[in-house]
């Protein structure tokens, strides 16, 4: 393995955090708040220790194996030392629960263990939601755009084992123009929302955090109503984007070169917003009886269903209230996910689609035994090779998910408890049902339970395998 | 620039490897998901998996913003046919792969009907590489120019020399072939020679001329050119068919042996004047009886890499002057280079390297109207070609009438695919293609070679 070229990225990840730290310094310059100097000197820190520890390798290639694990062990890192500055500033004293909190927070799931945010810091606040920012497009995809590397396959390997989705699709030839786009569109998105938000007189650093929140499909708060408290242009305003940052990238990408038409064309993009539109129809109609008007009662669904689907966990009301009907849509939201190739997480619709046309596929060859038929996406053929990582994914996903449910079970919480806490960690939504619902956080939890929830979120945001690559003595072997 | 490269062979892969490189956006088509993957795992390209001559494909792969598109598949209608609808529908530069002779005599009408900026035959630029080696000694170093309608060839100049001292305007009477010099390199010191250039003990020149003449060229002027006079080739396949031609043309003897009697059969039917056998190549018996160690050169040119290099090395120290091997597969260049074989031409490998001339002379010429830019000796002169345009301000002025700037000369006029060396009577007609070398850089148009007026 080409551990020279690991260090070198490893080190430019370490100087990018160290940069990035330098915003909540800012924040707390602003509010006059103490806590900003822990930050700036880990900032300070970060960046010297990156500085010091790039030396360039002879050998600049990053295979595939190297690419699963520069990534794998790039968030292990990011979310080390994110969550140093927590346990110095002792809002959280704790390091495992400052651990769980940052991963929750790169990894955009939003899930907390703190019971009351409005006593922490601003710059804690912010430093928090920021890293749902960080997170949601990937850290690894930022520095593609810096580091200079091998051959091409390099920036590939990278980038393949960071973006979500059964497969990378570029938009343009190069590598390093497309992570370029992503990042522009990212922005030009995430700019339009906190000027809106803005425009409806929200608070300036609620605005910020949420956009972040928002746009990562995170769900961190900063207040402990989540956005219950914002007024309903707000909410809408909120749902509208979150469902906007679901919608795979290229949707964007396609609407901004080629003509729209085509954009709408994609199959998964037509298909997460009708999972959306149906999920809404229903709830609305499933919890009609206990709101005062049709009004509320739509905003709230779209706003509960728009959160969960693409996994950033806002809440306005307390959704565990809700009937069982509604609890179990909101529950299979959060295993679907978003579109594939957005910042949210979860199976993603698109493997639920290929997944679906599959056992059409083979029902179709139990009447014709002889026909001979390929599954079409977007008009182009599945591939086998795709079709196969598919299943392993869903494979993996399913044995993680059910050895998660058997060890947190010894807290002694109730099976819907640990149930949706496993599904809400995973998918990276944040808040489940029950003792872990919207109202509720992470807190209670023992550490093995909390260790296994953090090692789910980071696994999940990674699409599983870069992160089970790390565990595999075969990828430390020499040879 | 923006690239698309449609077949992924081997053509099409070293082309993929050496253009992104040098940073050019590539997106590659290819029907065989296995190889789409294979190349974008190594280099940073977009892969677009499909039928190239699907218009829809194309556009896939960005075809309105690409500048070139080069089709290189096993089939020659696929490659024309998507260079045809590429042509048509995006305005781009195309290159076609083609390797039925068919196609390649029709090449002249394919360019101009379909307007393909470029077509490519492997075995005919392989034919032509041989025939080359057999023709000069190492000693001259040859560069293929103007879409390879031009040699430019560079010489030192013989010690014994019987012009030294003299300047060229002296010596030019004196040699009958249609030859110019165009670049004289004296110790270093690049100078574009006029009338007035004295040849000096030491000089490297470098010459523009029709191949068959530079010959004449060599041979007058006291240059060993060490030609070979009979040749044996081996294994009759296309590659043989272009290379009979050529040496046929250039008054070599030829003797082939191909084992397939059909194809011996078209062969003689092709060629009256060439000696061809019937029979194994790899047989021991045969080649004594055909009497290899009375032959100038050897060409193993067989379909299998192995029987090439075992006959050139049995060929060695029998043959007199030279030994060349064709081979399929150069990935294990240590080991070939181990066998110290005397010349080895590599058809696919060449027509990439062919295709990348082209490729760079494109990227440097992007944004002007300069057709095609060489850069020869180090950078310090430019070889451009441009085409002339209707109203051009320069049509029809005699070249001994015209200003020319110091150091630029008018090198060539291609005018329907021949080359003329101008003299001072020519003139430019609409639609010539015209060589220009010069040490001023940065020519933008024909007219800048005038000097402009106070």
């Amino acid at each position: 393995m080409n551990n020279g070229m690991i260090r070198f990225v490893l080190s430019w990840i370490l100087r990018l955090e160290g940069l990035l730290m330098f915003l909540p310094c800012v924040i707390a310059l602003v509010f006059r708040e103490e806590e900003g100097w822990v930050y700036l000197i880990l900032a300070g820190i970060a960046v010297a220790a990156g500085v010091f520890l790039s030396k360039r390798p002879d050998n600049m290639e990053i295979y595939q194996k190297e690419g699963f694990v520069a990534v794998g062990l790039s968030w292990v890192l990011l979310s080390c030392y994110g969550a140093i500055p927590f346990v110095i500033t002792k809002e959280i004293p704790n390091f495992l629960n400052a651990l769980f909190e940052i991963v929750s927070g790169f990894t955009t799931t939003g899930a907390s263990i703190l019971s009351d945010v409005e006593v922490i810091s601003h710059t804690s606040l912010f430093w928090r939601s920021f890293s749902h920012w960080i997170g949601g497009m990937g850290v690894l995809v930022f520095i593609l755009m810096l580091l200079p590397m091998g051959s091409g396959g390099s920036h590939m390997n990278l980038m393949r084992a960071e973006s979500p989705g059964p497969e990378v699709t570029k938009f343009v030839p190069r590598v390093r123009t497309t992570a370029r786009l992503l990042y522009k569109i990212y922005l030009g998105l995430t700019i339009i929302e906190l000027c809106l938000l803005l425009i409806t007189r929200m608070n300036w650093f609620d605005a910020l955090c949420i956009t972040f929140g928002t746009a990562g499909t995170g769900g961190f708060g900063v207040l402990n109503s989540s956005c219950g408290a914002y007024t309903s242009v707000q909410q809408w305003i909120i749902t509208v984007f979150m469902l906007a940052f679901g919608v795979n990238i290229g949707f964007y990408y396609l609407m901004l070169t080629r003509k729209a038409s085509e954009a709408f064309k994609m199959e998964e993009v037509r298909t997460y917003l009708l999972i959306v539109v149906a999920a809404v129809a229903l709830i609305s109609w499933n919890v009609f009886r206990s709101y005062d008007g049709m009004g509320h009662t739509v905003r709230d669904a779209a706003f509960q269903v728009a959160s969960i689907i693409t996994t950033t966990g806002f809440s306005t009301t307390d959704f565990d209230l809700w009937p069982s009907f509604s609890r179990t849509i909101l529950l299979t939201l959060m295993m679907i996910g978003a579109c594939a190739g957005s910042t949210g997480g979860g199976i993603k619709v698109s493997r639920v689609l290929i997944m679906v046309k599959e056992i059409k596929e083979e029902i179709r060859s139990l009447l014709h035994p002889r026909s001979i038929r390929k599954m079409r996406m977007d008009g182009h053929v599945v591939q086998d090779q795709t079709m196969r990582s598919i299943m392993a994914y869903l494979v993996a996903y399913f044995v993680l998910f059910w050895v998660s449910f058997m060890i947190i079970s010894f807290d002694g919480f109730s099976i819907e408890t640990n149930f949706s806490a496993v599904a809400a960690t995973l998918n990276n939504i944040g808040p489940g049902l029950d003792a872990v619902g919207p109202t509720q956080n992470y807190l209670a939890y023992g550490a093995v339970s909390k260790a296994v929830l953090i090692f789910d979120m980071l696994a999940g945001r990674l699409e599983l395998l870069p992160i089970f690559v790390l565990l595999y003595p075969g990828t430390w072997k020499r040879h | 620039m923006q690239i698309i490269i449609v077949g992924l062979g081997k053509v099409g892969r070293t082309l993929v490897g050496q253009l992104s490189e040098e940073n050019h956006n590539i997106v590659v088509v290819d029907m065989d998901p296995e190889r789409i993957r294979n190349v974008s795992t190594r280099f940073d390209v977009m892969g677009v998996l499909g039928n190239g001559t699907s218009y829809s494909v194309l556009q896939d792969a960005d075809l309105e913003h690409t500048d070139i598109l080069i089709a290189v598949t096993e089939s020659d209608e696929v490659n024309l046919l998507c260079c045809v609808i590429a042509k048509r529908k995006g305005n781009c530069h195309t290159i076609a792969r083609l390797r039925n002779p068919v196609y390649s005599e029709e090449r002249h009408f394919l360019r101009s009907e379909l307007q393909l900026s470029m077509t490519i035959n492997q075995d005919l630029e392989a034919a032509r590489e041989v025939a080359r080696l057999l023709r000069f000694p190492s000693a001259i170093e040859i560069d293929s120019f103007s879409r390879d309608r031009i040699d430019l060839l560079r010489f030192k100049v013989p010690d014994d020399y019987k012009w030294l001292g003299h300047p060229l305007k002296e010596i030019t009477p004196h040699v009958r072939q249609n030859i110019l010099v165009c670049v004289a390199d004296r110790g270093g010191e690049i100078t574009i020679p006029n009338g007035d250039y004295v040849i000096e003990k030491g000089d490297i020149l470098t010459i523009i001329a029709m191949p068959l003449e530079a010959e004449r060229f060599f041979y007058d002027i006291g240059v060993k050119t060490n030609k070979v006079k009979n040749v044996m080739i081996i294994g009759g396949g296309s590659m043989a068919y272009y290379l009979i031609k050529i040496l046929l043309k250039s008054g070599v003897d030829v003797k082939l042996i191909e084992r397939d009697r059909k194809r011996c059969e078209e062969l003689v039917e092709a060629f009256p004047d060439a000696m061809i056998t019937c029979g194994d190549g790899s047989d021991q018996n045969l080649l004594r009886e055909e009497r290899l160690d009375s032959m100038d050169a050897l060409v193993a040119c067989t379909g299998i890499d192995e029987v090439n290099a075992i006959l050139s090395k049995y060929a060695q120290g029998k043959v007199r002057k030279k030994i060349i091997t064709k081979l399929n597969h150069i990935e294990f260049d240590e080991v070939i280079e181990s066998l110290v074989l005397d010349s080895v031409v590599e058809p696919k490998y060449l027509t990439a390297q062919r295709i990348l001339q082209y490729v760079r002379a494109m990227a440097n010429s992007m944004d002007s109207n300069v057709e095609t830019l060489y850069r020869l000796m180090n950078n310090r002169v430019e070889a451009l070609e441009f085409l002339i345009r209707p109203k051009s301000r320069i049509l029809g002025i005699k070249l001994a009438d015209m200003r020319i700037k110091s150091n630029t000369l008018i090198a060539g006029i291609v005018r329907d695919d021949k080359l003329i060396i101008p003299g001072g009577q020519d003139y430019f007609k609409e639609d010539d293609s015209v060589i220009v070398v010069t040490t001023n850089l940065g020519f933008e148009d024909i007219s800048d070679i005038i000097e402009t007026e106070f």
